[in-house]
């Protein structure tokens, strides 16, 4: 293992806070710095794997069928690099029946000029259940792009909630772009929560596909930009079978001179198809302000609450 | 009865002096003169649109409604520069006809909301029982659309009862409650003035109107006559007023 390695192992315990959990021979993990791979995990009923293939690192964890994963499966994926690019190539997958929390830790603190790709296919068998949240650190000068780029398949039955979150550190330019095709019966809740700042970029893009009969999607995204920051927020969602239910939901907070922009985008294919969708982009609402200032807090303080209120 | 506010009761905590309004061109309130007193419940009735929210707003301070004429006393002390917090530190609150819904908010903190800045609180649960809400089932319930409007209302005056604030400005608090649990609205304001505190609550429910000590009755943006509720609210019914003559809040 490398100096560097040694180094990103003793900065995880302080970004992460259960980050004690990864010693345990009980919780499934995989630790991935840069392209090289500090330590994988697996538990009965879940096999981590990864490798290094070229410039790409590959990872795949596998659920088998009707395991009810009790503990959390974490990733810890990043580098302490100034300038470096890291691309991750992974693929999940949750047999039918079974039941999973991923956790994912991003950790990019001294970014200055780097580049962070993942492509993950995530596939969610029938009934199952897949409870993945991913949440990144971000360094003060947020010199990095991220472009995480998701393919997600819910089964017939299954239930795939996502959370992914950037709210420390500089965001810097972030790119994501994910497509979930959701079957029968199945559900999927997808939220992202982003504050951006100084200059950070921020670009969201979902494709939220109710193509099962009965299927149930909700895409939630939560913006909050300040000083010269800028956001995009394209959501398309397809009701494309009977009884499909979506709904898309986005609330983009802008103060100082930041921009923001939603494009809800609902397309019906089958008459029983339902997809609704809310956007509310602007500066902070003045009935909430005035309401916690009626409470006797500064301007700053009730600003500072509703901004936290929207990313939590 | 007493035209144009001539009787006063109890020592003033507010003073509302020939206060005026005007937006867009138009007059919106005019020379109002109101006073309410310490541990004093007034009651403000009038038809839709006749100015009684803007009134609540100059006095709370609420962004663009500064009096144009006219001066909003609170023991004496002018408030005119002070913002809507610092007003509020001084012991005035405001429950708002629609109140603002806050995401990421739980009912347990919303209440527990600068509660410093207010004196004699009283614990929570107790404020949201007063309420008629189950602590149980709503002190981690968040503050946001999940909640129904009579809900919402519920918890405004529970966060009111919460910080027990000198003046209480309530608009419409019933508006929204279902018609049995009125007599509990009435009972919280009165609970108010048994803290020591006096309220001004704009309503259109006859039964908050009367535990009030007095009614003002405003139409046209003027203020038409203070005095006995009952006489105030019969005059306001019978559309019986000097500066319309009913037209206006027809």
């Amino acid at each position: 293992m490398s100096v560097s390695s040694k180094r990103f192992l003793q900065v995880i315990s302080s970004f992460v806070p259960d980050a004690a959990t990864l010693a345990d021979p009980t919780t499934p993990h995989l630790l991935l710095d840069g392209h090289e791979v500090l330590s994988v995990q697996g538990i009965p009923g879940v096999e981590v794997r990864a490798d290094k293939d070229g410039e790409i690192a590959v990872a795949e964890i596998v659920v088998a069928p009707g395991a009810i994963v009790v503990p959390t499966i974490h990733t810890c994926i990043g580098f302490l690099q100034a300038r470096e690019i890291q691309r991750l190539r992974i693929r999940v997958r949750i047999g039918e029946g079974a039941s999973a929390r991923l956790l994912a830790h991003c950790l990019f603190p001294n970014a200055e000029q780097a580049e962070h790709t993942m492509d993950a296919v995530v596939e969610v068998g029938a009934n199952a259940t897949l409870r993945y949240s991913e949440g990144h650190f971000h360094g003060p000068i947020g010199g990095i792009v991220v472009s995480p780029t998701l393919d997600v398949r819910v089964a017939e039955g299954a239930h795939y909630v996502s959370d992914f979150s950037l709210l420390q550190g500089g965001v810097g330019r972030l790119r994501i772009a994910q497509r979930i095709e959701v079957g029968a019966n199945g559900v999927a809740e997808v939220t992202a929560r982003v504050s951006a700042r100084g200059h950070d970029d921020v670009r969201i893009e979902d494709e939220l596909v109710l193509s099962g009969r009965a299927s149930r999607g909700l895409v939630k995204t939560r913006v909050a930009l300040a000083d010269d920051a800028r956001a995009a927020v394209i959501g398309i969602t397809r009701g494309c079978a009977e009884g499909a239910r979506g709904h898309m939901d986005c609330m983009e907070l802008v103060r100082d001179r930041a921009v923001a922009r939603a494009e809800p985008i609902v397309e019906v294919s089958h008459p029983l198809a339902k997809v609704t969708h809310e956007a509310a982009v602007g500066t902070v609402d003045q009935a909430q302000l005035e309401t916690l200032l009626a409470h006797g807090l500064t301007p700053d303080e009730a600003i500072d609450l509703i901004v936290t209120g929207i990313l939590r | 009865m007493s035209p144009l506010g001539a009787m006063e009761r109890a020592a003033p905590l507010l003073e509302i002096d020939h206060v005026g309004f005007r937006a867009d061109g138009r007059t919106i309130l005019d020379g109002v003169d109101l006073t309410i007193g310490e541990r004093e419940i007034v009651a403000l009735v009038g038809a839709n649109g006749t100015g009684k929210t803007t009134l609540a707003r100059i006095v709370m301070g609420c962004s663009g409604y500064a009096p144009s004429s006219g001066s909003v006393r609170l023991r004496g002390q002018d408030l005119a520069s002070l913002a809507i917090h610092e007003r509020a530190r001084l012991g005035i609150t405001m429950a708002w006809q629609e109140p603002a819904r806050i995401e990421g908010l739980r009912v347990h903190d919303y209440l527990s909301l600068g509660r410093a800045a207010f004196e004699r609180v009283i614990p929570l649960a107790e404020a949201l029982q007063r309420v008629g809400l189950a602590p149980d089932a709503y002190l981690d319930r968040m503050l946001d659309k999940t909640l129904s409007s009579g809900e919402r209302k519920r918890i405004e005056l529970a966060s009111i009862l919460a910080m027990r604030p000198a003046l209480a400005i309530l608009d419409d608090p019933a508006a929204g409650i279902d018609l049995a649990s009125v007599e509990e609205i009435a009972q919280v304001i009165r609970d108010l003035r048994e803290a020591g505190g006096s309220v001004l609550v704009i309503t259109h429910v006859d039964a908050i109107a009367q535990i009030a000590d007095r009614a003002a009755y405003l139409c046209g943006g003027r203020l038409v006559c203070t005095g006995d509720v009952r006489e105030v609210v019969a005059r306001y019914r019978a559309r019986r007023c000097v500066v319309c003559d009913g037209e206006a809040c027809r």
